[in-house]
């Protein structure tokens, strides 16, 4: 019964941290490298921002391997219930998103989403949607918990 | 100039002794596999490239280049030759007596504490702080012995950090994979702040706009190697995880 419990959460770990991982990927790929909307560093950083900045970005590659061979790990003993991992990748999606948005955004200043334009709307967009993404993960993962109630 | 044949030196030695303990080796074990040689091979040319080839030329003029030399001697040849697993070639090739005094020496006190993760990452990403917020970096540029010296200690610190990490050859005292990683995601976040440090405050006579260029070459290239190293290290952790089922008697809750 230990057993089952320890792959249930694992399951949550693994979504999680694929979901930080992917999130701080595609904000990497996208928005820094593609639209050249983030910039490296605009000098507007307190310390604390680079600090925060150095911790998340070494967190997200282990993030995103880790979380893969944890995956990989559940597939192996057959332990992986996938809307409950995908509901976790939603949300570790989410709220790395929340965290970008208003601390590291706003508080740390490290970069801003876009320069030379009302920066209001962007804000609102990226945290409406990081909040959005939240709601829907904690919705796939009860969704998952009930199915599997039916279930037995 | 001296520094160059000296390296070159030491790097064929290097490759011959390989070359020698494989043939030892092979004496009473199974071949030594190829594709470690070549590994070897490979990380000793990019330790050389880094301090006796052009890149090394161009790194006393050019920030970029330091950084490329930097991210050969410290990050990519300790690495390769971390895997081709000299300390393990060693061990087989040497008769009993001298494999028993080499792994005396890796039991000692000073072999346990510097191969200590903590240790090692400090040593490693302490090391390159102080290269580059103190005035060493300057007078690394004025005395050839200073630059040696402080090549040497990137690339023993690079060496002995990546072995702290991935344990590939034989280590006494092991720390578990967690700790290991949490201590990687440390030394990671370390390199990659150290290198947007050095974006807006250069080191002492470089100008801004290479200082820059070699930060984000710094970010960037760190974070490539670092992704292997992170990757088997995550390996390693999937292979000793594996379930056994060829023998569920004495099949645990791990």
């Amino acid at each position: 019964m230990g057993e089952i419990h320890t792959y249930k959460r694992r399951n949550i770990l693994s979504g999680f941290l694929f979901g930080v991982g992917l999130v701080a990927f595609i904000d990497e790929a996208v928005f820094h490298q593609l639209l050249h909307w983030h910039h490296f560093y605009d000098l507007s950083s307190t310390t604390w921002g680079l600090v925060s900045d150095g911790f998340f970005h070494a967190l997200s590659w282990f993030a995103t391997v880790g979380g893969l061979f944890l995956f990989a790990d559940l597939r192996r003993r057959k332990r992986l219930i996938p809307l409950r991992w995908f509901g976790a990748v939603l949300l570790g999606i989410g709220v790395f998103q929340l965290y970008d948005g208003l601390i590291q955004h706003k508080v740390f200043r490290i970069h801003q989403i876009r320069y030379g334009v009302d920066i209001f709307y962007y804000d609102l967009i990226w945290n409406v949607t990081a909040v959005l993404l939240i709601a829907a993960g904690i919705l796939c993962i009860s969704l998952a918990r009930r199915k599997q109630y039916v279930r037995r | 100039m001296s520094v160059d044949k000296l390296a070159l030196c030491i790097a064929s030695f290097g490759i011959f002794a390989y070359l020698l303990a494989m043939k030892y080796s092979a004496k009473r074990f199974k071949n030594w596999p190829l594709y470690r040689l070549v590994l070897f091979v490979s990380g000793t040319l990019a330790g050389l490239q880094a301090v006796s080839g052009s890149v090394a030329m161009q790194a006393h003029h050019s920030f970029v280049y330091h950084m490329i030399g930097h991210l050969l001697l410290g990050m990519l040849s300790p690495l390769l030759l971390v895997l081709s697993r000299p300390m393990t070639l060693v061990l087989r090739a040497l008769p009993q007596s001298g494999s028993k005094a080499v792994s005396h020496l890796f039991c000692s006190r000073y072999a346990r504490l510097i191969i200590h993760p903590i240790t090692a990452a400090v040593l490693n990403i302490g090391g390159l702080w102080l290269l580059y917020t103190t005035p060493l970096f300057h007078h690394m540029h004025q005395a050839s012995w200073i630059s040696f010296l402080v090549h040497l200690h990137v690339f023993a610190a690079g060496y002995v950090f990546t072995l702290a990490m991935l344990y590939s050859d034989p280590v006494a005292y092991r720390k578990s994979h967690m700790y290991r990683m949490v201590v990687f995601i440390f030394a990671l976040a370390g390199h990659g702040i150290l290198s947007k440090y050095l974006y807006v405050n250069p080191p002492a006579g470089v100008a801004p706009a290479d200082a820059q260029a070699g930060a984000v070459l710094m970010y960037y290239g760190g974070d490539l190697i670092d992704l292997i190293l992170i990757f088997l290290l995550c390996w390693q952790w999937y292979q000793t995880a594996a379930p056994k089922t060829s023998l569920p008697a004495t099949k645990t809750a791990e």
